[in-house]
């Protein structure tokens, strides 16, 4: 490692750990700690979302699947951002209006019987598992191509700083982590994307056609088709992505970090203008790791192409460039996970613990040690799981965390808001149905079960046929849900919908709504 | 006066009542037919894309040097995200009014 590289990739780890320590000492309260206590404004959060959004995956994974599959890796790019208009024109502000920490909050506004909380927890526990396997895996094969390090050493060092930002940092540790990642990351990519057009003397025409002939596709590159031969797959994946989004529980968690939904919805403009541009640019990432890279290359360094984005800023700016791209990658990878064990611990220890099993009667100390304590056990837990997936592809594990979030959150949220008739029975049976259906499909389907060497778990030929389930499991969440309700009447536990239509329209509050044992104030 | 300060005044809301009145009322229908064409319409310009893609080759041709229809679709879709949202914002703050004077007027009287 030489000293440009050591001073980058230092500084920028550094600056994060500072803001860590500079969080810690205003983090009191479960409010805090879970939300930033509500105090980030428009733009902060929207930069926050944007941090959050642009994980690894999108980073490293568009960057590498553009660059080996054409248009086809695009269209992660144009789904993760459409997503964007159904969070924002069906969710973010009723979800703000009636939730306070988690999901759980908000269906639990609703429907208090604990099954229905329990449900909500399960699954988000389960999306943010596959979630961050995937994220703790990539930041693994990083720092191994980086540094050299072993890759059992790499996920325990990624694992032991995650865990430092969210036990000591909290939310206002997390959320800064990922505002100056966000900055970071869209300053790395505009250089990057900037070089790459220098090469052709700014001239898009001439890129695209230097595209038609210097990968093995030729002019099929700049079509869709590579990837997705069947256009079936190709609008399931869409489905989970355009949907799933609308379903992840640390997306979600940003819309309690803002005051208000006036608030919670610019801080969506915000990041969809962050997070388009940023997706604009994926495409100079992944035309110029293919042109100036090389596919073989590539594929060389690592099969699925997720290092073409730090192997082109070598090419284009040298180690320093190089070095600034990793470090930001890595930070990229710190700041979500760190989301992720957030939103993974406070359903943990907010949903399960608190309100199922002490029934929200826990003092604002005790609400505190069970987060840290359910943060850590989150934290501990993925790292072993991660640790056994090395050979796992990357993005096949976020697209099973969208599938499920589209197919076992999504559902329960839109009918919770905008269903009147909706009940108990038809949340919980919708939640479990649809996280089942999407798992099983997942296990029958060709990323577990493949005779081809090398690709999956059982040597047989698969029994579904394709490798994301979202166009049957998201149409059979919502068919739990309606036939739930419709075979069962009200159960006990839940309120009236004229209290929940009219908080979500107007964002009213009642005071006993407020106080309900977790009012920091109360105590 | 913002909608957390209003939240501390104590009081026995009748939310059956509420969600009668003609107010709330139209506040929601106004919202459902602002929002309900606009889900409808980035739905269905999202997912013609894969189909056409997929099924047909309109898009393939090429429009200017190699760029073809696809990524000029692609594009498009970036532009309507954007668009989209602004109106959403600019529309939705004069929800906001709307909510704060049914409040105002029936739960703080």
């Amino acid at each position: 490692m030489s000293a440009i590289t050591f001073i980058i990739f230092f500084g920028v780890i550094g600056a994060t750990l500072y803001v860590t320590y500079w969080a810690a000492k205003r983090t009191s309260t479960a409010s805090e700690f879970y939300t930033a206590g509500g105090n980030l404004t428009g733009w902060q959060n929207g930069l926050a979302i944007a941090g959050d959004y642009l994980s690894a995956a999108s980073f490293l994974g568009i960057a590498g699947s553009i660059s080996l599959n054409g248009f086809d890796g695009f269209y992660y790019s144009v789904g993760w951002l459409v997503a964007y208009l159904v969070v924002l024109f069906l969710i973010a502000e009723p979800l703000r209006n009636l939730g306070k920490y988690t999901m759980g909050d908000m269906i639990g506004s609703r429907f208090s019987a604990k099954k229905v909380r329990g449900a909500a927890a399960l699954n988000t526990i389960t999306i943010v598992i596959f979630y961050m396997i995937a994220q703790l895996v990539g930041a693994g094969a990083l720092i191994k191509l980086l540094f050299g390090l072993d890759y059992t050493w790499a996920v325990i060092l990624v694992g032991i700083m995650m865990s430092i930002y969210v036990l000591f940092g909290g939310m206002a540790a997390t959320s800064w982590v990922q505002i100056i990642k966000a900055g970071l990351l869209m300053a790395g990519t505009i250089i990057i994307s900037f070089l790459v057009l220098l090469k052709f003397d700014f001239s898009m025409v001439d890129m695209f056609d230097k595209m038609a002939t210097s990968t093995a596709h030729g002019e099929a590159f700049l079509l869709s088709g590579i990837l997705y031969q069947n256009p079936i797959e190709l609008i399931s994946v869409l489905i989970a992505l355009l949907l799933g989004t609308a379903g992840l529980p640390h997306i979600l968690m940003r819309f309690f970090t803002v005051k208000d939904a006036k608030t919670a919805r610019s801080s969506v403009i915000y990041a969809t203008w962050i997070i388009g541009i940023f997706y604009v640019l994926t495409i100079f990432l992944g035309f110029g790791a293919a042109a100036f890279v090389g596919s073989d290359n590539i594929i060389a360094e690592n099969a699925a192409g997720n290092m073409a984005a730090p192997m082109l800023a070598a090419i284009l700016g040298g180690e320093a460039l190089e070095s600034f791209v990793a470090a930001v990658a890595f930070a990229t990878i710190l700041a979500v996970v760190a989301g992720l064990v957030l939103s993974g611990a406070s359903a943990l220890a907010h949903d399960l613990y608190g309100e199922i099993i002490k029934k929200g009667k826990l003092t604002e100390k005790q609400q505190i040690a069970a987060a840290r304590w359910a943060a850590l056990a989150v934290a501990v837990f993925s790292i072993i799981l991660a640790l056994g997936s090395e050979k796992l592809n990357v993005a096949f594990l976020v697209s099973i965390a969208f599938c499920i979030a589209a197919s076992a959150n999504v559902p329960t949220l839109l009918f919770t808001i905008y269903w009147k008739r909706f009940n108990t029975t038809g949340a919980v049976t919708s939640m479990i149905v649809g996280l089942s259906v999407a798992i099983i499909l997942v296990i029958l389907g060709p990323n577990v079960m493949n005779t081809a060497e090398g690709k999956g778990f059982i040597d047989m030929a698969p029994i579904f046929p394709w490798t994301n389930p979202a166009i049957i499991s998201v149409p059979a969440g919502f068919l739990a849900a309606i036939i739930g309700t419709l075979l069962s009447s009200r159960s006990s536990g839940e309120k009236n919908y004229a209290e929940v239509k009219f908080q979500a329209e107007t964002g009213y509050r009642e005071l006993e709504a407020e106080s309900g044992g977790y009012n920091p104030h109360a105590h | 006066m913002s909608i957390k300060a209003k939240q501390n005044k104590k009081s026995e809301v009748d939310f059956e009542k509420l969600i009668e009145t003609p107010e709330f009322k139209a506040l929601v229908a106004r919202k459902n037919r602002f929002i309900t064409p606009y889900v409808i319409l980035f739905m269905f310009f999202f997912f013609l894309l894969p189909i056409l893609t997929g099924y047909t080759e309109v898009l393939n041709s090429n429009i200017i040097g190699l760029i073809n229809g696809t990524w000029f679709y692609a594009w498009g879709l970036f532009i309507m995200t954007w668009v989209f949202s602004t109106i959403y914002t600019k529309k939705a703050t004069s929800f906001d009014s709307e909510a704060e004077a049914i409040i105002d007027k029936y739960i703080l009287k």
